[in-house]
């Protein structure tokens, strides 16, 4: 995979992961012609478009879109699945997920990916896993929320 | 970076803790994929990361190895060892591999088993060993998964791509292309559409196979999406053969009235192409271009317009046939330009044949003349005739100028007034035609005849007519059919003629009597312009005399018959008669009926010349006599004096 974009039914960019390495004017102009493309095309068209020499997954799960970029020699049927299990991780997350989620909690949706895919590969491939690590992340983080007193720090007490 | 952390992240691909192992061995992908030679670092570990049991580092390790082996030749030689190991593990996730955690809607761990096979194509390209082991995989694969759902239909299509890409067994390949025909009859667009990608793909390997699906493929014409139906087009376009052509066209052009306006261009070429590959009659081929052309005219390929007059100028039993539809296909609808172009051609190469009266193959259309002018000119006046078509249309009228019956002052008048048109190729025409009606009339029954079947190759047509256009301005004749002896006898006159001694007087014909001369030459010729009898020459009863003949067809000639008698009472023998003309008329002296002018006003001796004279310049007659009478040899050199007006004006 290239890229990965989420963006909303009015076109704003939710959440965007590239896994090359273009310069920020590249990958505005690029986003601005993907999302037009998408959001021009009807319900009832199959999930993929020819792009460039890229192919476009995307689906629609409510009021977002999801969007991979993906290349020639690449399975598209699989893309799809990878689109729903990333959302399946976040539902089974945030619980019921919705795209406000998505907004408040940008950084937990930017984790849960990172868990996920790695290079624009899979890297796990069990929803246990990723969401264990992704638990774990947590705990660490409200530790060090939680203020402790010097003597805690140290184990004295 | 890379470099300098690549042995530490080798480090971490053996350390104990599967978290952090998996994330090293995508970094490692990473390395590879922006530094290509750190591979050699890489390259030692990936045999025992694959004997683990973590699903996550084995994908990893498995995508390692695909971006190894795709990068370099030495490592996909070392790897195709380990093509037993995969196909085991392969064989273990499929069997008895199911786990919850891991798999999708019944099938075990798809992102693996994909990953897997697409490894497994890369290993067994162009490598018969490996193929072999895996071919019962693949069809155990195959005929096991699950495709309720679009996990199973994804490792399906994964394995149908790894059979084609594979030296697989042909059962196999067979049951590949079925498969891919049972997604085509699947209600997911998107099932329908890879399958279509992958049989575009097969089209050339495995035609027959192939062809089997071709009913279903023509269904997905009909899709409303854009992407399907135009994969579905390619498809068709490629399973178009000889013997399905006729019915293939059908729906080819049922879906060019109805498809989307980027799609049509492809279309309506694909059509052409095919029909010129497979026509099976030249009938057949004639009506599905002039029906695309109908369809889509503005979209075709700028060379259809020569190929289709190409293609009619050589089927010669349907000139009659073609000149007919495309009459009522232009008198439909005049916008669509190769059509018009092709119709403008075909009317004044055949538009005799047109007004002819019936024709077997379609309906009898009767077809006046005036309606075929008001078509042309309709044509040209049209705004939304291009320059090019404008062109055609002038010189099919000036065609027809030739073909038609009736009177040419309609098409006389039209190419007058297209003199000052602005557009310069159009005034350039139309003055050379005007010219050739009034200076040239007599060539142009020549210049206008049926073109030769021109040579293939696109635009020798145009270099054709353009060369006719060039020919024309210089007078000279093109010297396509045998030319009528007398037009021999012209270009001979016009060489002299341009290099006469003395420049003939310029005489401009007055444009009443010039035009009563043209209008004459169709109909019957009346009878000849009568000249009095002329007695040039009398010396001891020998007489001379000379009557003109001014054949009104051929107003340029004159021919004189000099007659020699003798009223004495000794025979004339070794009667001589020579003739001598100015340089810029053409002389032609007949042989004579006899040497002898018997005495006593006998048989009289007559000769023939014939004289040309387009200049219209005054006649000059210098005759020159030896004979023998009375005992004496006599030598005569006379001008003949008292020429009548009438021959030589």
């Amino acid at each position: 995979m290239q890229f990965m974009l989420l963006f909303s039914r009015q076109g704003k960019l939710r959440l965007q992961k590239w896994y090359v390495s273009l310069s920020d004017r590249e990958k505005k102009k690029i986003t601005r012609e993907i999302v037009q493309t998408i959001l021009a095309r009807k319900p009832k068209m199959c999930s993929f478009h020819e792009w460039r020499d890229l192919k476009i997954v995307y689906k629609r799960y409510a009021s977002l879109y999801f969007c991979c970029a993906i290349e020639d020699q690449e399975n598209e049927l699989i893309t799809l699945e990878v689109i729903h299990r990333y959302v399946e991780l976040l539902d089974k997350y945030f619980g019921s997920v919705c795209e406000l989620d998505i907004i408040f909690n940008f950084e937990k949706a930017y984790f849960i990916l990172d868990e996920f895919l790695l290079e624009g590969e899979v890297q796990e491939t069990s929803k246990k896993n990723v969401l264990k690590a992704i638990e774990q992340a947590d705990l660490l983080q409200e530790e060090a929320e939680t203020p402790r007193s010097v003597l805690e720090e140290i184990g004295l007490t | 970076m890379c470099r300098d952390l690549a042995t530490e992240v080798e480090k971490l691909l053996l350390q104990p803790g599967s978290y952090v192992r998996k994330k090293a061995v995508l970094t490692a992908v990473h390395m590879i994929r922006k530094v290509p030679e750190l591979s050699n670092i890489f390259l030692p570990p990936c045999a025992q990361l694959l004997h683990e049991r973590h699903h996550g580092i084995l994908l990893g390790t498995i995508t390692l190895i695909t971006e190894l082996c795709e990068r370099s030749p030495a490592a996909l030689k070392h790897f195709r060892k380990v093509v037993p190991q995969l196909v085991q593990i392969l064989r273990t996730l499929v069997t008895t591999g199911y786990s919850t955690e891991h798999s999708i809607s019944g099938v075990s761990d798809p992102f693996l088993q994909v990953q897997i096979l697409r490894l497994l194509r890369i290993l067994g390209r162009n490598h018969e060993e490996s193929s072999e082991t895996m071919n019962d995989l693949l069809a155990q694969v195959a005929t096991n998964t699950d495709t309720s759902r679009n996990a199973g239909n994804a490792v399906l299509f994964e394995t149908v791509l790894t059979i084609m890409d594979t030296r697989s067994a042909a059962g196999l390949r067979v049951l590949a292309v079925n498969i891919l025909g049972r997604f085509l009859l699947n209600n997911d667009k998107n099932i329908r559409y890879v399958a279509l990608t992958s049989l575009l793909r097969m089209v050339q390997s495995d035609h027959s196979a192939v062809q089997r699906h071709r009913p279903t493929v023509v269904e997905c014409l009909r899709e409303p999406d854009a992407s399907l139906s135009r994969r579905a087009l390619e498809l068709s376009l490629a399973l178009v053969n000889s013997s399905n052509v006729r019915a293939m066209t059908q729906e080819l052009q049922s879906f060019l009235e109805s498809c989307p306006p980027d799609l049509r261009a492809d279309c309506a070429s694909g059509i052409l192409l095919a029909a010129e590959r497979f026509a099976p009659t030249k009938r057949w081929h004639i009506d599905t271009i002039l029906r695309v052309l109908t369809t889509a005219g503005t979209h075709v390929r700028d060379d259809a317009v020569a190929n289709l007059t190409q293609l009619i100028g050589g089927a010669q039993e349907l000139h009659a046939y073609s000149v007919r539809r495309l009459y009522s296909a232009l008198a439909e609808d005049i916008s669509q330009q190769p059509l018009v172009q092709v119709a403008a051609w075909c009317i004044g190469e055949y538009g005799d044949l047109l007004l002819e009266g019936s024709c077997e193959e379609t309906e009898p259309l009767q077809v006046k003349e005036e309606e075929v002018l008001a078509l042309l000119e309709k044509v040209l006046q049209s705004h939304m005739s291009l320059p090019a078509t404008r062109g055609y249309a002038l010189t099919a009228l000036m065609k027809l100028s030739t073909r038609l019956r009736g009177d040419n002052n309609r098409i006389r008048q039209v190419v007058s007034i297209y003199g000052s048109c602005v557009d310069v190729e159009l005034q350039q025409r139309a003055v050379e035609y005007n010219t050739l009606f009034r200076k040239y009339d007599h060539m142009r029954a020549a210049i206008l005849e049926k073109m030769p079947l021109v040579e293939r190759g696109g635009t020798q047509d145009e270099e054709a007519k353009e060369s006719k256009e060039a020919q024309l301005s210089e007078a000279a004749l093109v010297s396509t059919e045998p030319p009528a002896s007398k037009l021999l006898d012209l270009l001979d006159l016009l060489d002299s003629s341009s290099g006469a001694a003395q420049p003939p007087p310029p005489l401009e014909p007055s444009p009443g009597g010039t035009l009563g001369h043209l209008l004459d030459l169709p109909c019957a010729s009346p009878a000849p312009a009568s000249v009095p009898n002329l007695r040039v020459f009398e010396r001891e009863g020998l007489q001379l005399n000379l009557s003109f003949v001014r054949p009104p067809e051929t107003p340029a000639l004159l021919l004189i018959t000099v007659t020699a008698v003798n009223t004495s009472g000794a025979d004339v023998t070794h009667f001589v008669c020579q003739a001598a003309v100015p340089k810029s008329f053409q002389l032609q002296l007949q042989a004579p009926s006899g040497d002898t002018v018997p005495a006593q006003g006998g048989l009289p001796v007559t000769q023939l010349l014939r004289i040309f004279n387009p200049n219209k310049a005054p006649l000059r007659l210098k005759l020159r006599l030896t004979y023998h009478h009375l005992g004496q040899s006599v030598q005569e050199i006379f001008e003949v004096n008292n020429l009548p007006a009438e021959t030589w004006q």
